[in-house]
């Protein structure tokens, strides 16, 4: 054990000096709420402590959360897989395979019992006693309980582990089922996105790794930290929408002037996620930046919640789109009325949500 | 028992059986199974998709505008593929003509995807299948730069340091046992060939290209929002133009020409620099090692792609080549007609579907799918836990599509066999040069080392296209025109009662093909079918193998316990198991007598 490389290894061998060790050590005593006193014993847990073993492992998906995970420009993807964890079990990168991969995934859990995150990327289906995605000659559920047991906790990545995703969508022809109606005795992690945006991916193992905690999480199992805001409420469109300035058409003036997507069915004021903020690939855009609305693919169920291009008012009955359209012509430069419109907006959408939910239930 | 398959292969199952489960750097999940000679010579193959996920039912009764994000997610890794077969399907169905910038946008973005998938797939899926990075410690880091100097001189980190410093990372990385991804690895296995400086040359490309690949995506990000999963519109791209007035900011403007311009130069240099050098070092330790040909020598398939003008896909505008190629006679290319229901065509006899009557193919338009999972009579196990397949009966949940009844490779190789065959000057004039760097003979194509190289090659030519385009757009934005998108029949209320369409690309692992028929406004039917289905297929009704499993015949192995040759030649095609088994039903309500616990 003790060639196992430390945390505190990990930090001299990247330049991070002995003093500098120290003062992380006591922010981190701070951060947690813990007195001076307990600044050695991080100190001694970080020097000590190996790298965290991380097992991955998929089931139903499309391998863009895995592809988003390497495109980290901070931390980079290699430092992360090469000094922060231990990916020790991945079947879309790991050298081994067959017997020699189960091999190791088996370890893994044997030497690691109760201190390994298991990743989940994908999920698992439940009709066909699951064998609607094998591995190793099993059903993925199989294989997704049994790293489940001995897991210390769970990350959930993106919309597949989280919701369900685009296979579930109706009529979810396998019964792909989210990761959390499955498990039901760890804590999860839930990391929403098709895919998450990879900054927000490798923060959160590194809030865990750092803190050696979990993150705060909101109702849904999400952490606060990065999906506790709508796109919209710091969506860099937003004075448009307030000025009542959109895009009406595909290409139109309006949309070579950076206008408010809000008319071409942007769900950025119904999306929680950090697009507009964190934005995407180094910072570099994000959809709406780039001229097509959100489609909303952080929420759950958002495949089955009508077209991408249908405005998120798009409920006559309720007489949102005359609202919508009052914004345009009379609200130009009220702030107030844009964020009154903004309320009722999302009030709507939240009774919209609730009706069809009971829909389904019938 | 010998038998002996009507594409000229012996299969004989009576040697030992290896299952190689999972199959591990790939997309999605796979299963093979191999049965080896007494000298350890592969002399059966089952090759198996094992998973299921069923989207085609899923956009069924949708809004046809929507479509291109359900089927994007049908694969992450080639993301943005799918997406735009999706859009030119639909467009082709109700006759919508999109401006030429969106054309040149649409080309960049899909060359783009090809130069990064295969960056990716070289260095994080495949190169371990060749270079050993335990190795790497043993090399002498002055020798590894003199090596990057020769074979890569204009590649600017070469320095004796930079190897030792890499070298040192990963000796502390090994030392400290906790392996990650190179646990359990066959490092000992004496299928790898290379001397240790050449193993930390690639080890630290393998590095720089996980750098990199995050860069050569930023395309994406610029005209679709996001990668993975950038954004589509039907009727052209979603991102407006505007390089001269008032908010600019919001639009494509000089500063994102200049970032999408530096990303060209940076996929260039990197081809040129280190990718193809990486792949003539490293492919020259194999030269001896010229298994896995396959299917590759007798029967390919490209659609083509990349058309220089807006929504004109015939063959002689396109600059990756179409054609079919059968029976090894690269003397004639045959013209393939996605429309014509006598040329492709689905068969299940051997997959987990039925279709109500034996031995049948289907036209993907007149595609049937219903899910019906059973094992053969001599599969070794039982339903939830296989110990061994039976090929003789249903084996896999992909289908087996054919051409004419030819079972075909697709993929970069396939393409630049086709482009070969015909003549196509950049294809042959790049062939040429590196069969004669190499000093290697035309067959030496036809092989795992020729579809890998093959890739690389293409990443070159991607990249020189993906520049002409870009000058192409700049040109036509300084004569004027910015228009990106045609909305004259994005209102459902101008399409007609019924249309139906084909929407084609080559995707980075070969020929893609998305079916679509629209009713009402809505989706009636939509098919695909997609390259490893083509490449992943089980054996048909006549008894044909598909590619994999031809590519793995006669292929001796070092040590059958360890499947290094069999993970070599399986991801020289790059599988991507998500995308090869999807559903196929013009009647999603078939579906729903899938059993409900």
């Amino acid at each position: 054990m003790s060639q196992i490389e430390t945390f505190y290894d990990v930090m001299r061998r990247q330049g991070i000096t002995r003093r500098s060790f120290m003062k992380y050590c006591s922010l981190t005593a701070a951060a947690l709420g813990l007195s001076p006193a307990m600044v050695p014993k991080i100190a001694h847990a970080m020097e000590t402590k190996p790298r965290t073993p991380v097992i991955w492992v998929h089931g139903l998906e499309c391998t863009c959360c895995s592809e988003s995970f390497i495109r980290s420009a901070h931390p980079l993807a290699k430092d992360v897989v090469l000094s922060m964890i231990s990916l020790d079990y991945d079947d879309t990168l790991m050298a081994a395979a067959g017997t020699a991969a189960e091999a190791a995934f088996e370890e893994t859990i044997e030497k690691y019992k109760g201190n390994y995150i298991l990743a989940v990327e994908g999920n698992p289906p439940l009709n066909e006693d699951g064998m609607f995605c094998i591995t190793g000659g099993k059903p993925f559920v199989e294989k997704l309980r049994h790293a489940a047991k001995d897991a210390k906790a769970i990350i959930s990545w993106g919309a597949c582990a989280s919701y369900g995703c685009v296979q579930a969508a109706k009529p979810n022809p396998t019964q792909a089922t989210p990761v959390h109606k499955v498990i039901k005795d760890k804590p999860i992690i839930k990391v929403p996105g098709c895919p998450p945006i990879a900054e927000v991916m490798t923060g959160v193992i590194t809030y865990m790794l750092t803190f050696d905690r979990m993150p705060e999480l909101d109702r849904q199992g999400r952490p606060a930290m990065f999906y506790s805001q709508r796109i919209h409420d710091k969506c860099y469109r937003r004075p448009h929408f307030d000025a009542g300035q959109f895009v009406e058409a595909w290409d139109d003036e309006n949309a070579r002037k950076g206008y408010c997507l809000y008319k071409m069915g942007c769900k950025g004021p119904t999306t929680y996620n950090a697009c507009s903020t964190v934005r995407w690939n180094e910072g570099v855009s994000f959809p709406i930046q780039s001229g097509h609305g959100c489609i909303g693919c952080s929420e759950d169920g958002f495949w089955d919640q009508g077209s991408f291009y249908d405005r998120v008012t798009d409920l006559t009955q309720f007489g949102v789109e005359a609202n919508a359209d009052k914004v345009g012509l009379a609200a130009a430069g009220v702030v107030g009325a844009g964020v009154a419109a903004h309320a009722a907006v999302s009030a709507l959408k939240a009774a919209q949500k609730k009706t069809q939910s009971s829909k389904e239930e019938v | 028992m010998v038998v002996q398959t009507p594409n000229g292969f012996n299969l004989d199952n009576s040697g030992k059986r290896i299952v190689v489960d999972p199959v591990t750097r790939i997309e999605g999940h796979m299963r093979c199974e191999v049965n080896v000679d007494d000298e350890g010579v592969i002399r059966n193959a089952v090759s198996t998709g094992t998973m299921w996920r069923g989207l085609e039912v899923i956009v069924k009764g949708r809004d046809p505008r929507d479509a291109w994000a359900f089927v994007e997610r049908i694969c992450g890794v080639c993301t943005g593929t799918h997406a735009l077969t999706s859009v030119r399907a639909v467009e082709d169905a109700l006759g919508i003509e999109i401006p030429d910038n969106a054309n040149s946008i649409r080309n960049i973005m899909q060359l783009n995807l090809e130069i990064h998938d295969h960056v990716v797939h070289f260095y994080h899926l495949h190169a371990l299948d060749w270079v050993n990075p335990i190795n790497a410690l043993k090399a002498d880091p002055k020798a590894t730069s003199e090596l990057q100097q020769m074979v890569g001189p204009n590649h600017p980190l070469s320095s004796p340091g930079y190897f030792r410093d890499v070298q040192n990372r990963l000796k502390k990385f090994v030392e400290s046992g906790q392996l990650g991804l190179f646990k359990n690895g066959y490092w000992d296995n004496p299928a790898y060939k290379l001397p240790p400086e050449a193993d930390l040359m690639a080890t630290t490309h393998y590095l720089e290209a996980l750098d990199l690949q995050k860069e050569i995506v930023k395309v994406h990000t610029i005209f679709g929002g996001k990668n993975p999963h950038p954004n589509w519109l039907v009727g052209g791209v979603p991102c407006p133009i505007n390089v001269h007035g008032t908010g600019a900011v919001g639009a494509i403007n000089m500063e994102r020409l200049n970032l999408v311009s530096s990303i060209i130069d940076k996929c260039i240099e990197f081809n040129k620099n280190v990718y193809l050098p990486d792949v003539k070092a490293i492919g020259g330790f194999y030269k001896n090692w010229l298994y896995g040909g396959g299917l590759s020598s007798q029967a390919c398939l490209a659609y083509g792609d990349i058309p220089e003008n807006p929504n004109d896909f015939s063959p002689e505008q396109l600059h990756l080549p179409r054609g079919a190629i059968i029976n090894g006679d690269l003397s004639t290319v045959h013209d393939v007609d996605v429309r014509d229901p006598e040329q492709v065509q689905e068969f299940v006899d051997h997959s987990w579907y039925t279709y109500g009557e034996p031995g049948k193919g289907l036209h993907p338009w007149d595609g049937v799918t219903e899910p019906n999972y059973e094992l053969g009579p001599n599969a070794v196990g039982t339903k939830t836990n296989i110990k061994q397949l039976d090929e003789e009966g249903k084996y896999s949940w992909i289908k087996a599509p054919r051409w004419r009844g030819h079972a075909m490779e697709v993929g970069p190789l396939a393409r630049y066999v086709v482009g070969y065959a015909k003549g196509h000057e950049d294809i042959k004039d790049q062939v040429d040069g590196l069969l004669r760097d190499m000093d290697l003979p035309v067959e030496a194509l036809f092989s795992t080392l020729g579809r890998t190289a093959a890739r690389a090659l293409e990443s070159e030519y991607c990249g020189r296209l993906q520049k002409h385009f870009f000058d192409k757009l700049v040109t036509n934005i300084k004569n004027g025109d910015e228009t990106t998108a045609n909305i004259e029949k994005w209102d459902p209320s101008t399409w007609p009662k019924e249309a139906k369409g084909v929407g084609m690309t080559e995707a980075p692992r070969g020929a893609l093909g998305h079916w679509i028929k629209i009713k009402d406004g809505r989706i009636e039917n939509y098919q695909c079918v997609v390259p490893t289905t083509w490449n992943g297929s089980p054996r048909d009704t006549a008894g044909n193998i598909g590619a994999f499993e031809a590519s793995l015949m006669n292929t001796p192995m070092e040590r059958p316990e360890e499947p290094v040759e069999i993970l070599r030649t399986l991801h020289s095609f790059d599988p991507c198991l998500a995308c090869s088994t999807h559903v196929m039903s013009p009647d999603g309500e078939e579906l729903t007598e899938v059993k409900v616990r």
